[in-house]
């Protein structure tokens, strides 16, 4: 029998600013290791005594606090927790340890679409999915305008569910909870819905109730882009602990890196020649950098044979595949044998926003690859500007601003 | 959950909107529709009363035979319908369950509810059958309210028993199944008790002990003949006249303890 020791507590108190509390917040969950949902599975297995259970911890002792009017953004990895702790702030699962504090009405909109009926109307799941919520049929008369107004689906209220598009249903369930009447608005990876006219109008919806000071949001998503534009606070959760608790720039460049870092790309590792031995790349500058920053990278390699080598250097854009700058220590190449040392040092500041990881390659005189490092292990580094004229732009633009000259001839 | 949270305005909008969902879903897609609710234990009974009524020649000597075994089928099928639906409520509807938190015993009643929709409606059939029949009114008949809310009463702690236990092992729908099969001939439904008696009245007394006998001979009671044989006018026990209640009793209170306990991990494990 598990212990409940953790507790959930819904208060309506206006004078609070404090609308979510989380205090040493830990939950795990009990995985089988022998799977048997069915009576007999369980009674062999017990008088077998492997009845084992692996215990999964998804959340450790985790305290935060979200302010009247503050939009939150979660951001991690899969799997370190996000969706669990937003079904625990919404009270789908039980808190393990810890207490949660929860001040005012909260709607959740967790996994796509809330629980609607295929066989009832669009009307008929509206008025159910309110009645879930806690609303009596004359608040849902209320909001029902709105709600079909801002999903666009004014002609097909009286068809059933069934006969929806998977957008369109996602699109009603969207609305039902931004347009409900609540105080706590609880998002898990919404943003993606609909099509762009529908994106356009979320985005605006999100923009007008970031400066609403009386709705907090709580917004679980991968888009650090999202983050940056709406969130005012922010979270990263790594492996079930809350790594960075601050400004929303700082954990979307952390989340970032923590992204890049693990990229790893398949090489072939038989053409590596035996010439060269432990090469080794070092960043000898800082991994967040701006327009301004230089970048110091520090190669070293062993050779065993008399020949000359050089270094080749590459920039290369994670998320866009493709290299931004390259280098090389041509014009100085190394002569024969023995340890050989060389530092780069390189001003990106030409290039738009990007996660950069750092390649290099020994070659012999003529281009030829002798040996490259690992992409796994290269370093990474995150390369953000801070002169957008616009924060509020997608940051990632690559016509954002002005390089060069430019003037308008006209004829 | 202290009295008035579950009874809270909330709740019953919820309660209220849920089983309107669940009844008008029952029949849908259906050409005949809500007529099911009143055809189904019809053409049961018309079965039942051939078989037994005509070729086997059960009930003689009891008045009203046809009208006291279409009791008998009315109440025993919402008996098998309010437990069945109440048992898989919570798989039913894991979607909402896994999605939103509300009070998890709303989802339970509201199966149960639309069964007890169903029996009311036929209920007034069985009423019209008895008046049809020669049935004279008589002022016991206001006691039927009583026996049906101590057998809904039973319905709904076995629905929440085993409803909670079949979050996690699915073999109880089956095995309940096979319970209600084996239910139906241990209850004298099809069969007159009386015939039980000629052989053995232990047998008869031990049937009578259980609280499904006991609430469907005390009903045809209230509703049909007072020659009926009962609980209490059968057994001379005090004691054991009130077994079957407090037995419903125990098992209301333990399945409702049991099912809050259980609630909180439903979305987790469903």
């Amino acid at each position: 029998m598990k212990r409940i020791l953790g507790t959930r507590t819904e208060i309506n108190d206006p004078n609070d600013e404090i609308t979510i509390k989380v205090e040493n917040l830990s939950k795990s969950f009990k995985l089988p290791t022998d799977r048997s949902s069915s009576l007999k599975g369980s009674i062999f297995s017990t008088i077998r005594g492997d009845r084992g259970f692996k215990k999964q911890k998804v959340l450790k002792n985790i305290s935060f606090e979200v302010k009247r009017g503050e939009f939150l953004g979660i951001v991690g990895r899969n799997g370190s927790g996000k969706s669990t702790l937003l079904k625990i702030l919404a009270g789908i699962y039980y808190p393990e340890k810890g207490k949660v504090t929860i001040n005012g009405n909260l709607i959740p909109f967790i996994e796509l679409g809330v629980g609607f009926n295929p066989d009832l109307t669009g009307r008929e799941n509206v008025y159910l999915n309110g009645a879930l919520l806690g609303f009596s049929n004359q608040e849902v008369d209320n909001m029902y305008d709105e709600i079909v107004k801002f999903a666009e689906l004014e002609n097909f209220m009286d068809q059933k569910l069934k006969n929806f598009s998977s957008g369109m249903q996602v699109r009603l369930a969207f609305s039902i909870a931004i347009k409900a009447k609540g105080d706590i608005l609880v998002l898990d990876e919404v943003l993606a819905v609909g099509d762009e006219a529908f994106q356009n109008k979320c985005n605006q919806f999100f923009s007008k109730i970031k400066k609403d000071k009386t709705k907090t949001v709580v917004l679980v998503t991968h888009s650090m882009e999202n983050v940056r534009k709406y969130c005012n606070h922010a979270i990263l959760i790594r492996d079930g602990i809350i790594k960075i608790d601050g400004s929303p720039e700082d954990v979307a460049n952390s989340y970032s890196l923590e992204n890049s870092e693990r990229y790893t790309h398949n090489i072939n590792r038989e053409d590596q020649s035996d010439i060269i031995d432990n090469l080794g790349i070092k960043l000898l500058s800082h991994k967040q950098i701006n327009q301004n920053d230089l970048v110091t990278i520090e190669v070293s390699y062993n050779v065993t044979d008399d020949i000359d080598t050089y270094v080749g250097l590459t920039f290369w854009d994670i998320n866009r595949g493709q290299s931004l700058i390259n280098s090389n220590s041509k014009q100085k190449a190394c002569k024969g044998k023995g340890k050989k040392k060389i530092i780069f040092k390189i001003k990106p500041s030409e290039i738009n926003d990007s996660n950069i990881r750092i390649n290099a390659s020994v070659r012999t005189k003529d281009g030829e690859i002798l040996s490259y490092y690992p992409d796994e292990k290269s370093p990474t580094i995150v390369f953000r500007r801070n002169d957008y004229q616009d924060m509020n732009h997608k940051t990632t633009d690559s016509i954002l601003f002005q390089r060069g000259e430019c003037d308008v001839v006209e004829e | 959950m202290s009295i008035p949270r579950v009874l809270s305005k909330k709740n019953r909008i919820l309660l209220a909107e849920l089983t309107k969902t669940d009844f008008k879903l029952r029949y849908q897609g259906s050409a005949l529709g809500y007529l099911w609710a009143l055809l189904r234990p019809l053409m049961m009974f018309a079965i039942l009363y051939v078989v037994f009524a005509k070729l086997l020649r059960f009930g003689g000597d009891i008045p009203h035979y046809p009208v006291y075994l279409l009791a008998g089928t009315t109440i025993w099928s919402f008996f098998t319908e309010c437990t069945s639906q109440g048992i898989q409520a919570m798989v039913v509807r894991g979607d909402l369950i896994r999605k939103i938190s509300f009070p998890k015993y709303i989802v339970v009643v509201s199966a149960t509810l639309t069964a007890v929709i169903n029996m009311l409606i036929n209920l007034v059939v069985v009423v019209v059958f008895a008046l049809i029949n020669g049935v004279e009114p008589s002022w016991t008949w206001l006691l039927v309210p009583f026996s049906l809310i101590e057998l809904y009463a039973l319905a709904l702690g076995i629905s929440f028993l085993l409803g909670a236990i079949n979050v996690k092992y699915r073999d109880i729908t089956s095995i309940w199944d096979v319970c209600i099969q084996a239910l139906f001939y241990a209850v004298p439904i099809i069969y007159p008790i009386t015939m039980v008696a000629e052989t053995s009245t232990l047998a008869a007394k031990i049937i009578l002990l259980n609280p499904l006998a006991q609430t469907i001979q005390d009903i045809r009671y209230s509703l049909i003949t007072h020659e009926t044989i009962t609980t209490w006018n059968y057994i001379s026990n005090i004691f054991l006249q009130v077994f079957p209640i407090i037995l419903i009793i125990i098992i209301l209170v333990l399945a409702v303890l049991y099912f809050r306990k259980k609630s909180k991990f439903f979305a987790e494990e469903i």
